[in-house]
């Protein structure tokens, strides 16, 4: 079987590699997806509780929508960040630091190129599915059911796919599990709260408004809330190459960074 | 014969640290070659080189015929690594762990079920392939890591350091499984610190030292070359080993301490100080080389 291999030169980005590393993904989050999923869905939906009603009892409707359908639909964007972002960061550290699995990995057919486009997919597709768990708690509180929801779940997941790049990224860069405090606190939680989720990015100061709009999870919450109510035409491509922009540059920066931390 | 790896004049910086240092390393098609030396000795960064983990700064590098760094993938698919650190999915179960690894070796699926059963009985792991990893002993997990690296039958099995940490008996084991894929024609490249070891399992040995190869050849030769056919061992209070070092060099034999002995080497046994003769063995060759006792 080995002969067959050898008789063709491998490429970059192989199917037969990718698989491989999304199996090992797929067979180990079989002994860890409870945890996984818990903390995934049930953070965002405490958010989603607390700010639906403690914010929601002060006003009603938020920039035109009432307050459940706004902060129904935003909260897709803090799932994502919180099932994309950070499993990728710990994971990723916790494999190379303290498991070495990465060291197995590569001494296998895999380049670290395809090792970390298969971790992100696979990332992805959970962003993709635990994205819509908060949306549809929601649901139960009153927020309307759309035909566009069903686009929810490849929003999410194209969001995720960034994030999780981003986070994989971070984790390349770091050198202590302690330096994830200033990337969690300096970045991501600003963003996390200033993305238009709970509250309209249009009451905020200029530079604030445009942070806003360079900030992926704003026009994660944007899409969404288009897809379950009215697209807003190019307004919404718009949002689209930016989220596929942001996907593809954390790509690059997660191979480029884990390529200089693997290969010596 | 055809080499399944070919080093030559191989140099690996860090910053200011030359890991290795112009090595040439052979390791014959079916054959066994052991890769000694003290630690730091540039052992680990030579076998990380050999998967491309690390790349050279200069030198040729050829594994299985093929070119590295660029068809590194390639050798890859047709060799196994067994790590000197444990990096199996503590979580899995012992099959699942080389479930993984068959799709990693691109194992195609009607073979897997096949390959995966083979590498257990190969690694006497037959019964234990529900258990989870964490609940194996230090010897099983070892084995595992090696049937993991003969999933996919390599024509190559790099081990590094197979042995460390283990207990002597755990440690015989282990030698019986890796005589046993020689005996198949597996080509093997260890490293490993341990003498006995390599004296068992080696066709040839490289002898590492500052990053360099400073001796190289079957073990028998090397020994009778380095160190002769008998030791002298002499023991005595701190200052008698030192005058019976001087008498020793006075007359251009070499010496090695060890511990509480000075042994007096290619004197053929013939040196007239009171002290017990034994065979030399290869780790008078490693010492005298290196300059340095080993663990």
């Amino acid at each position: 079987m080995a002969a067959t291999v050898a008789q063709r030169r491998l490429g970059r980005l192989e199917r037969a590699a990718l698989q491989g590393v999304m199996v090992r993904e797929v067979v180990n989050y079989s002994s860890f997806w409870r945890s996984s999923t818990f903390s995934s869905t049930v953070d965002p939906t405490v958010y989603l509780l607390a700010f639906g009603f403690g914010f929601g009892s002060l006003v009603s409707t938020v920039a035109g929508y009432d307050y459940i359908n706004f902060v129904g639909t935003g909260i897709v964007a803090t799932t994502v960040l919180f099932s994309g972002a950070f499993p990728a960061m710990y994971s990723t550290f916790v494999k190379y630091e303290f498991q070495h699995t990465y060291d197995a990995i590569l001494a296998a057919p895999v380049d670290t190129e395809e090792l970390v486009t298969a971790e992100a997919l696979w990332i992805a597709a959970r962003t993709g599915t635990y994205g819509c768990v908060p949306m549809l708690v929601a649901a139960v509180f009153g927020l309307d059911l759309s035909l566009g929801m069903l686009l929810v779940p490849a929003i999410a997941a194209l969001a995720g796919c960034g994030w999780a790049c981003f986070g994989i990224f971070i984790a390349a860069r770091a050198k202590g599990i302690e330096s994830f405090s200033y990337w969690q606190s300096g970045l991501l939680t600003p963003m996390f709260l200033v993305a238009g989720t709970f509250f309209p990015l249009g009451e905020l100061p200029t530079w604030a408004q445009v942070a806003g709009n360079l900030n992926p999870l704003f026009h994660c919450v944007e899409l969404v809330r288009h897809a379950v109510f009215a697209f807003a035409g190019w307004y919404d491509v718009g949002h689209v190459a930016f989220l596929v922009g942001f996907a593809l540059v954390s790509w690059r920066l997660a191979i480029r960074f884990m390529e200089r931390k693997l290969i010596l | 014969m055809p080499s399944a790896i070919r080093l030559r004049g191989v140099v690996k910086r860090f910053g200011e640290l030359t890991a290795v240092d112009g090595l040439d390393l052979d390791v014959p098609a079916g054959s066994c070659v052991g890769l000694l030396g003290p630690n730091g000795a540039g052992k680990s960064t030579t076998m990380k080189a050999l998967t491309a983990q690390v790349i050279a700064d200069q030198g040729e590098l050829e594994v299985l015929g093929y070119r590295l760094p660029e068809d590194s993938k390639q050798a890859r698919a047709q060799m196994g690594v067994v790590p000197q650190l444990d990096n199996l999915d503590v979580s899995l179960t012992v099959e699942q762990n080389l479930l993984v690894f068959a799709h990693l070796y691109r194992v195609p699926a009607g073979e897997r079920k096949a390959a995966i059963g083979r590498a257990l009985t190969m690694a006497n792991l037959g019964d234990r392939r529900r258990s989870k990893v964490d609940q194996l002993s230090g010897g099983m997990r070892r084995r595992l890591l090696i049937a993991r690296a003969l999933l996919h039958e390599p024509r190559l099995v790099l081990l590094d350091e197979p042995t460390v940490g283990l207990d002597p008996q755990v440690r015989q084991e282990l030698w019986a499984l890796i005589d046993r894929l020689r005996s198949e024609g597996v080509s093997i490249l260890m490293s490993t610190h341990y003498i006995e070891e390599a004296e068992r399992l080696c066709d040839n040995v490289t002898i590492m030292s500052h990053g360099k190869a400073v001796a190289v050849g079957p073990p028998s030769e090397l020994i009778a070359e380095h160190a002769g056919a008998e030791a002298i061992e002499v023991y005595g209070a701190p200052t008698r080993l030192i005058e019976v070092e001087g008498i020793a060099r006075a007359r251009g034999w070499r010496t090695r301490r060890t511990g509480t002995s000075v042994s007096i080497l290619h004197a053929n046994g013939d040196t007239q100080l009171e002290g017990e003769r034994r065979v030399t063995n290869l780790e008078d060759v490693f010492v005298l080389l290196t300059g340095e006792e080993i663990a």
